[in-house]
């Protein structure tokens, strides 16, 4: 065979740590550093849930918390969003998945930068803490929208426009910082420190989403950094990058000949590719769960890859959709429109594909599994609204409304956390050496998966009326009766599911919790898998993942349906001519 | 088998919802019906999708459930399926794109016999200006604003700008079966002008003129609203949009004011009355109050507030006059008027009862004697 021995990885000195700090907390080890994105990027999110639901209390019962004001509401919808988006969805996709299974499922002993990967999560806690600290700064967190779009961003009239803009934008430097070191790590990683044997077309399809988000990370976060510089100096310096010449409530201001459409467009260059950052991981991981417990190889490994790889460069090309209605120039919107619906096909053959693994499989109805089918169909709906938003006359009434809400946290929330919890039971056992509680796993998903469709399903159709987005109280308008009572009704359902599904995951948490002393054993490969990552000589692995020699990959991961003994897959590292 | 009945009864749930609920597009009331068979289109197409891969998926997870020793067939691709069905998806992209481009065409083209209105935004209010007889707006900036004699920033020696007519409220009339186009600026932030019923939106931009045209086709009245968010009370800016026959419009159009016109009638300020406004400015009292009649601020709207009665908070009904205003500016929380909470900050020792004496003398100038 002609691959080529790898000496670096075979004898690298790893730094083994001597002390309990070097080993769970400043550690270099890349699967803590996992956990350690991991737990942070949970207890962050559910923050972030924390706040819906008292948004979804606002909107259901106004003026049942009179303390929550307008204010209060607008930080919330801001800092929720933004901790989705980035620092709970990036970073545990990326941080926590992409740290687990790079350099596992590449055969690698750790990352290429052990160092640099143990200081990508101190920066990004700190992003963390600086983000959060802005509830606690003179007028609190600002309220302009995750988007921030100036002028009002930094103007008065908008909740923590001095201090909260500050901290949000400080943050979100710090935790490109952060995204850099981990991204180039992670990059750096799979194009150098793959065994033997594991050419590119034979990685797992995990490792090709994040490989491929990472790069889009690398690309796009550099815009949003100088975005919030520019935005900085303007807050600060008296620049006028984004600032034309205003008058702020009743008061002149100083900035002249600046363009509010120039921070959107470096925004949504950052925002789009965003949406790819999450979804691709998302993408791999289901991919790996359906085919490992379908027991069926992923139908089209290589359209899978050429897809996730299109779907990364068109991304970098449809930012304007989101600024239809924004007063750039008209014609954009045919070229915007044009690639939008292109990157459609690519991602509707991915959904095929899945389904098609199906076909003739043999499905294995696990937790991780049930997670993974749910994803599809979420991202099928999420994905065919997204087709409606793409179509720039159709995003004209639709845009700024309810539709534009359902549909994002339809495929960009609610998919991408099933992936994560797909994710978290598949590997679960990996990392703890435990199985999660099957029990309680299936009530935690039969609640989410049944509870967010309730909630974001009918949420379309009170989009089609006109409901805006954004408002802290709609009020039920008896110029028109655009909003009818009905739909305020529809608005009291929603927020008692939205409740009740909050308040179940802590389900999920405490089976996270109990299971790591009371689990189950999982033993080496509980799920039959091929991928290296089961095939470690330990459950957890140690420090350096694999023992005396690295595995030799022979195969790709897909080997399943095919008898091998008395087993129905061959994982990577078995030589070809042992098995038929 | 549990998870393949609950994907099939989304599925179907979700086509039932579709077909029972009363929430979709809706009357329209312009010429944009185009749009809505954009949308139609797409819903058809993409339901038909929905339903079909849904249906398959709960089929396949029931039909293909894990029995010991069974064996998945072995299919690692298949380039010939693969290839059709990126045709087939292409095809669809293609027929739901299509008519949205055209769509769009129409709608970035304006008609050259279309009437112009311009909608003026702020936090949080609209107001709005018509060309007047010649046709033609003056020039206007936000650098030429004062908030008392310049609301709009109109350059005062434009002689396109002195038959422009300035409606400085949120309700406005549009004339049914007549084309628009709307012409919008802002005062500060991002806005949206939006009404549901039109189908059409576009942000105004502060430092930048946006536009789009609609035709009403039906009179009635229809709710403006902001679309984009634009600070503390976003959601209370609102308007109303009377579509209303050409003879309606008319009367009402007879009934505005000229540029001109409001600028002879605006009284030049008395030196203690601009020192009053200067008072305001510096104390920063517009940053919840204004003179422009905007909702949703902070504070109440000082414009025609003077010798007027209101309710408080606690029920009572009060006559806003020197007395009543001078112990509110002193002594903030005393009187609340119904629907606000005591925000309003102490003025600071800097200000003298000089300064008190003209910011009153300021303030009864909001409230024009005319109205």
């Amino acid at each position: 065979m002609a691959t080529v021995e790898v000496p670096y990885q075979e004898t690298v000195p790893l730094h083994h740590p001597k002390t309990w700090l070097g080993k769970y907390v400043f550690s270099q080890d890349h699967k803590v550093i996992a956990i350690q994105y991991g737990v942070t990027a949970m207890a962050v999110g559910l923050v972030a849930l924390f706040l819906s639901e008292l948004m979804r209390i606002q909107l259901a019962f106004p003026g049942a918390m009179p303390w929550f004001t307008a204010d209060m509401y607008y930080q919330s919808i801001t800092m929720h969003g933004m901790i989705m988006v980035i620092y709970l969805l990036t970073a545990f996709l990326l941080g926590a998945f992409g740290n687990f299974c790079i350099p596992l499922m590449c055969g690698a002993r750790d990352m290429a930068f052990p160092f640099v990967n143990m200081l990508s999560y101190w920066v990004y806690l700190i992003s963390v803490i600086l983000l959060l600290l802005s509830y606690v700064v003179p007028g609190g967190p600002t309220g302009a929208g995750w988007t921030l779009y100036p002028p009002q961003t930094i103007t008065a009239g908008t909740p923590g426009d001095d201090w909260g803009i500050a901290m949000m934008l400080i943050s979100l430097a710090v935790f490109i910082a952060a995204f850099t070191m981990g991204g180039l790590n992670y990059i750096t990683t799979i194009l150098q420190a793959r065994t033997r044997g594991m050419t590119l077309m034979r990685m797992p399809l995990t490792v090709w989403g994040i490989f491929i988000a990472t790069f889009l990370g690398l690309i796009a976060f550099p815009a949003l950094f100088v975005s919030a510089v520019m935005m900085l100096l303007d807050k600060f310096l008296g620049t006028s990058f984004f600032m034309p010449a205003i008058v702020s409530l009743g008061k002149s201001l100083d900035y002249s000949g600046g363009q509010p459409l120039l921070f959107q467009h470096l925004f949504w260059f950052f925002g789009h590719p965003e949406v790819y950052i999450v979804a691709l991981p998302a993408f791999g991981v289901i991919s790996d769960l359906i085919s490992v417990h379908a027991r069926k190889n992923i139908f089209g490994y290589r359209m899978m890859v050429w897809a996730i790889v299109a779907i990364g460069i068109l991304s970098l090309v449809v930012w304007a959709h989101h600024m239809y209605v924004a007063g750039m120039h008209p014609y954009f919107g045919f070229f915007f429109a044009t690639t939008t619906l292109i990157i459609a096909v690519p991602t509707a053959l991915k959904v095929y594909n899945w389904l098609l693994t199906l076909w003739r499989a043999n499905i294995r109805l696990t937790v991780p599994m049930l997670w993974a089918l749910a994803f599809v169909l979420t991202f099928i709906v999420g994905g065919i609204t997204g087709l409606f938003l793409g179509n720039v006359i159709i995003d004209i009434p639709l845009s700024d409304t309810y539709f534009v809400v359902a549909h994002f946290h339809m495929v960009m929330g609610v998919s991408p956390i099933f992936a994560i919890f797909g994710g978290i039971y598949h590997w679960y056992p990996k990392l703890s050496g435990r199985m999660l509680n099957d029990k309680i796993g299936l009530l935690h998903f039969y609640i989410t998966f049944i509870g967010t469709y309730l909630i974001y399903f009918p949420m379309h159709y009170l989009g089609f009326i006109g409901t805006p987005r954004r408002y802290y109280e709609t009020g039920v308008t008896e110029v028109t009766g655009f909003y009818p009572q009905s739909a305020h009704d529809l608005n009291v359902f929603i927020t008692c599911v939205a409740l009740f599904v909050g308040v179940s995951q802590l389900l999920f948490v405490y089976n996270l919790i109990v299971s790591l002393k009371k689990g189950k054993k999982a033993g080496d490969n509980p799920w039959g898998a091929n991928s290296l990552e089961w095939r470690t000589p330990d459950t957890p692995p140690g420090h350096g993942n694999w023992g005396e020699r690295l595995p030799t990959v022979h195969r790709w991961a897909y080997d399943f349906g095919v008898s091998h003994g008395d087993q129905d897959h061959i994982p990577q590292d078995v030589p070809k001519q042992k098995s038929n | 088998m549990r998870v393949a009945l609950l994907i099939l009864a989304v599925v179907v749930g979700s086509v039932i919802f579709n077909f029972t609920t009363p929430f979709h597009l809706g009357q329209i009331a312009s010429n944009w019906g185009l749009i809505d068979v954009t949308i139609w289109i797409t819903f058809v197409l993409c339901g038909l999708a929905f339903i079909i891969l849904g249906i398959l998926m709960a089929w396949w997870i029931y039909t293909y459930q894990y029995q010991p020793g069974q064996l998945a067939e072995y299919e690692p691709e298949d380039p010939v399926l693969e290839g059709r069905l990126t045709i087939l998806t292409t095809i669809g992209v293609v027929v739901m794109l299509a008519p949205g481009l055209i769509a769009w065409n129409d709608y970035i083209a304006v008609p050259e016999d279309a009437i112009e209105l311009e909608v003026f935004s702020e936090q949080w209010t609209w107001s709005f200006r018509l060309p007047g007889e010649d046709g033609i707006f003056g020039y206007a900036h936000n650098k030429n604003i004062d908030i008392i004699a310049n609301p709009m920033g109109i350059r005062d020696d434009d002689p396109y700008a002195q038959d422009d007519l300035v409606i400085e409220t949120n309700i406005v009339k549009v004339p049914v079966d007549k084309k628009i186009k709307v012409l919008l600026r802002s005062k500060d932030v991002l806005h949206d002008f939006w009404v549901p019923e039109i189908r059409a939106k576009m942000d105004s931009v502060p430092g930048m003129v946006t536009y789009f045209w609609f035709e009403p086709t039906r009179t009635g009245v229809f709710e403006i609203l902001c679309a984009e968010l634009c600070g503390s009370s976003h959601h209370a800016m609102r308007g109303e949009m009377h579509i209303v026959t050409r003879e309606e419009y008319q009367l009402w159009l007879d009934d505005q004011i000229t540029w001109a016109e409001r600028k002879a009638g605006v009284v030049p300020l008395t030196p203690v009355q601009q020192l009053g406004q200067t008072v305001a400015r510096d104390n920063g009292c517009f940053a919840c109050h204004n003179t422009t009649g905007a909702a949703g601020t902070p504070g109440p709207t000082w414009k025609g507030m003077w010798g007027t009665e209101v309710e408080l908070d606690d029920g009572s009904i009060v006559t806003r006059d020197e007395a009543y205003v001078r112990e509110s500016i002193t002594n903030p929380g005393a009187k609340l008027v119904k629907g606000f909470s005591n925000t309003m900050l102490q003025l600071s020792d800097d200000v003298t009862t000089e300064d008190i004496d003209a910011l009153i003398e300021y303030l009864k100038t909001t409230t024009p004697a005319v109205e």
